[in-house]
């Protein structure tokens, strides 16, 4: 019974990075009509920002719980790359064709891929002392970080900051009358810009919060952005590109067939997410909440 | 009006297209003798991969479909012929392509019917997606597939066994051999390329390229020209990847991993996919590019990846695209002199 | 025996009534226009007709056979084309191939894939003809998204002509073209209709138009049939024109 539980967390730990990516991606698309093929790398730049502050924290001297606050630093970090790079390499081509779109995504993609290695390095940066200095939990007989609750509390709260900023604020009017129709909005009067420029910034910072909360229990590596990719992909697939339930019950139904998949056929594990999404597609050709 | 000054009447340029493939053809059979040993593996590789992005372009610039996952068929190529050699103890290159390309036919027809129910991103993604299905299998099933180790295979025989490479000297002999080898292949399959995509079959993809309801009030089937083009695709890609093992002695997961769907994208987009000779151009072009780019510097991902931003930024229509919209501009003002 | 006809016919858009139990007869040979206010059903009618819809209730007959079931390419195949008010051609084909594409997927043969197209002098002759009738002879070599606007609604009619149908529709053929052209354009697709034996059926708003070619109006309003005669009776139906004093659009 307490395997169970556990299993059950690990997944709700896992259904909650995958959300923020794909939340964080299907923003994006739902606002700018952008599929960005570099959501992944900048998820992993999260990972890696909030790796490294925590190695200078802990290098200072800084008591290990107050580096928790790295979390968020290292999210609004890639939200301020994200910033930088809408204007630039972006929005020069909002008129071309979707292909070039998605092109320039993947440009980006190799540029962010070799920054990382630039910057950081091949070998792996960790961050598993923050993990160490949280409490374990009891279940059952067995022993359970709290760091993977606090991960699970942290993703139910940004699932309801971003239901709540989309559904609930002015802000997210704009948001919704932009991504549904862009020109009627800027007939409007509103700045269709400067929207973009923010919802990018959010769709960035999520994906920068979830590097930076996974990362105390999976090291930054290369190439963690490209795999991540792939799951958003997935994730999306399932629940509905666009769609903010789409992600949460996307994420959650990937992470708990993974886990399932890891237990009972850990050969296949990977094969059956990627089937199940080709499934869900040929029966709900948007995915589940689409809106694509 | 633009319509004059524009237009190159093609009756003009019939005879054109031939001279021009001819002239090229003619080149890459002389390259050998001018080039050393490497330069010509280079080139050789080079025509391998214009082989598969011709093959993409079919599905891109010729259906108007965005796929994101050939590395998929690229892989299997290779894998089949990896296998063939392992169970079936198969060393002929005639064996490896009569028989890798049903595979992948068979293949590319069950992931096009999933796919072309969609368009646009949910095609792109899709199509990403199975390519991963298939790469993780290679990985997961690592006593069949040697995992991350991957599969080796030599020096394959050509010409139903006639020539072989064993021996001393072989080496140089199997470069120059099946760089003439490919080169054939590559004619080969250009010209049946050229074929399809110039048949009331190939004008119909356009047609449902330019206009989906147009098309299907022609009484076109939309979906299945899409699942044909899919097919076909898959299958060219494919003999790129079988052409491709054997000279790199290997194949590993790598060539399954979604990024490299990517490099075809770059690659056809390099030399113009609106162009039936862009994919030919970006394919050759783009395998230099990345070799001296890697020999050049660790980070040749970034260099790459720039060279793709600005490229996509100042020439969109590619290499030959920018190449013809100059012939036309010369064109027309001597026209507009006489 | 009608060409076509369509017994109640009805399509509801939420709360609007685009076809309200409508009974449509079309004569063979005949040059019918379709006419009415924005809103009033008459490219709902025509999407029915086509296939491009499917209504909520009623039928339609062609040559006395019902075909209310039938999928857009059987209606094609049985004798049904039609040409589109937004142009809708083949941008990055050229002018000939875009004629060309329409006889290849009449006849059944844009399944060759080992021939040129090119090389079938059948269609390439027919091309040819199809063009000269619409005075687009010497622009085949230009791309069509080349073409003028006036041009480019010749071309979307000559390509719906070209499938040789019994019964052809045209969605507003002389829209967004300049009055002179207007005339050009009619004179070109009436007299080529004509003597093609083809029944004809014109979403029109232009009333000069109207008028002056067709052989029976139609008018519609609010879904339903308000008037339906030969030029002169609807010209002297008093219902018919306070309407058309709202709708007749100047040039």
């Amino acid at each position: 019974m307490s395997i169970l539980a556990i299993q059950v967390l690990n997944s709700l730990f896992y259904a909650s990075v995958l959300f923020l990516i794909a939340a964080g991606l299907s923003l994006i698309f739902g606002v700018m009509r952008i599929v960005n093929l570099a959501h992944g790398s900048l998820f992993a730049i999260g990972a890696y920002i909030a790796a490294w502050l925590v190695g200078r924290a802990i290098g200072l001297g800084v008591p290990v719980v107050w580096a928790l606050l790295v979390i968020p630093i290292a999210a609004v970090a890639v939200a301020l790359i994200g910033i930088v790079i809408e204007p630039l390499l972006l929005r020069p081509f909002y008129r071309r064709a979707e292909e070039y779109q998605l092109l320039v995504t993947f440009g980006l993609l190799l540029i962010l891929e070799d920054l990382m290695r630039l910057v950081w390095g091949g070998l792996p940066l960790t961050a598993d002392t923050v993990m160490d200095a949280l409490p374990v939990v009891h279940i059952g007989g067995l022993v359970y970080p709290g760091y993977n609750i606090l991960v699970i509390g942290i993703g139910i709260v940004a699932a309801v900051a971003l239901w709540f900023l989309i559904y609930e604020t002015k802000f997210g009017v704009l948001l919704r009358a932009t991504s549904q129709d862009r020109r009627m909005a800027a007939a409007l009067g509103l700045n269709v810009g400067l929207v973009y420029v923010a919802a990018f910034a959010i769709g960035c910072f999520m994906a920068g919060l979830g590097g930076a909360i996974v990362v105390p229990s999976h090291a930054a590596v290369l190439g963690m952005g490209v795999e991540a990719l792939v799951l958003a992909f997935v994730v999306v697939v399932v629940g509905g590109l666009g769609s903010l339930k789409g992600a949460l019950v996307g994420a959650l139904i990937v992470s708990f067939v993974r886990t399932a998949g890891i237990q009972f056929f850990p050969e296949v594990e990977l094969a059956v997410l990627y089937l199940i999404a080709a499934v869900v597609l040929i029966a709900r050709p948007t995915g589940l909440f689409g809106t694509a | 009006m633009k319509a004059a000054a524009i237009a190159l009447p093609r009756s003009q340029t019939g005879l054109w297209p031939y001279a021009a493939a001819a002239l090229g053809v003619a080149v890459l059979a002389a390259v050998p003798e001018f080039v050393g040993l490497y330069q010509t593996q280079l080139l050789t590789y080079g025509l391998i991969m214009a082989i598969a992005a011709l093959g993409f372009n079919l599905l891109l610039g010729y259906t108007g479909l965005l796929s994101f996952g050939h590395s998929a068929y690229f892989g299997l190529g290779a894998y089949t012929v990896a296998f063939l050699l392992q169970w079936l103890g198969i060393h002929s290159m005639e064996f490896y392509i009569l028989l890798g390309l049903p595979v992948a036919t068979i293949v590319s027809a069950l992931f096009g019917y999933i796919c072309v129910r969609h368009t646009r991103i949910f095609f792109g993604i899709l199509t990403l997606a199975l390519s991963q299905v298939l790469y993780s299998l290679a990985l997961k099933f690592f006593w069949v597939t040697g995992g991350t180790d991957g599969l080796r295979v030599p020096r394959p025989t050509l010409l139903a066994g006639m020539i072989d490479f064993a021996g001393s000297g072989g080496f140089p002999r199997f470069i120059r051999s099946y760089y003439y080898y490919v080169l054939g292949v590559f004619v080969l399959s250009a010209a049946i390329m050229w074929v399809i995509v110039h048949s009331p079959f190939g004008k119909a993809l356009q047609a449902i390229r330019d206009n989906e309801i147009r098309a299907r009030f022609l009484g076109l089937r939309i979906r299945r020209f899409r699942w044909a083009a899919f097919l076909l695709s898959g299958t060219f890609t494919a003999l790129a990847g079988i052409l491709w093992v054997p000279l790199n002695g290997l194949t590993t997961p790598d060539v399954l991993y979604w990024p490299f769907s990517g490099e075809i994208v770059f690659m056809t987009l390099l030399g113009g996919f609106r162009n039936f000779s862009g994919p030919i151009v970006g394919g050759i072009v783009f395998t230099f590019l990345k070799t001296y780019a890697v020999a050049s510097t660790e980070y040749w991902q970034l260099l790459l990846g720039s060279v793709l931003v600005v490229l996509i930024l100042l020439l969109p229509t590619g290499i030959v695209g920018a190449l013809s919209q100059l012939a036309k501009r010369v064109w027309a003002t001597r026209e507009g002199r006489t | 025996m009608s060409l076509l006809r369509t017994v109640e016919l009805r399509k509801r858009f939420g709360a609007l009534n685009a076809c309200d139990g409508v009974n449509f007869a079309v004569e063979k040979g005949e040059f019918l226009s379709l006419v009415g206010s924005n809103g009033a059903g008459k490219t709902t009618l025509v999407n029915l007709i086509t296939a491009h819809l499917e209504p909520d209730s009623g039928r339609i007959l062609f040559e006395d056979r019902d075909i209310t079931g039938l999928s857009v390419s059987q209606r094609i195949k049985a004798g049904i084309a039609r040409s589109f008010q937004l142009v809708n051609l083949f941008d990055g084909l050229s002018v000939f191939d875009n004629v060309a594409l329409a006889i290849f997927a009449r006849d059944g043969k844009t399944a060759k894939i080992a021939t040129l197209a090119a090389n079938d002098d059948d269609v390439r002759r027919e091309t040819r003809e199809v063009l000269a009738e619409f005075g687009l002879a010497a622009k085949g070599e230009l791309s069509a998204g080349e073409l003028a606007q006036g041009e480019r609604k010749l071309l979307d009619v000559a390509v719906a002509y070209a499938l040789r149908p019994n019964l052809l529709f045209l969605d507003e053929p002389t829209s967004g073209v300049s009055s002179a052209e207007k005339a050009q354009i009619m004179d070109t697709v009436s007299s080529v209709v004509r003597s093609g034996a083809v029944t004809a059926v014109v979403i029109e708003h232009d009333m000069d138009v109207v008028f002056r070619y067709s052989d029976r109006i139609v008018m519609m309003h609010e879904g339903a049939f308000l008037a339906d005669g030969p030029p002169d009776a609807i010209r002297a139906n008093e219902a018919v024109a306070s309407i058309l004093l709202g709708i007749s659009s100047p040039a």
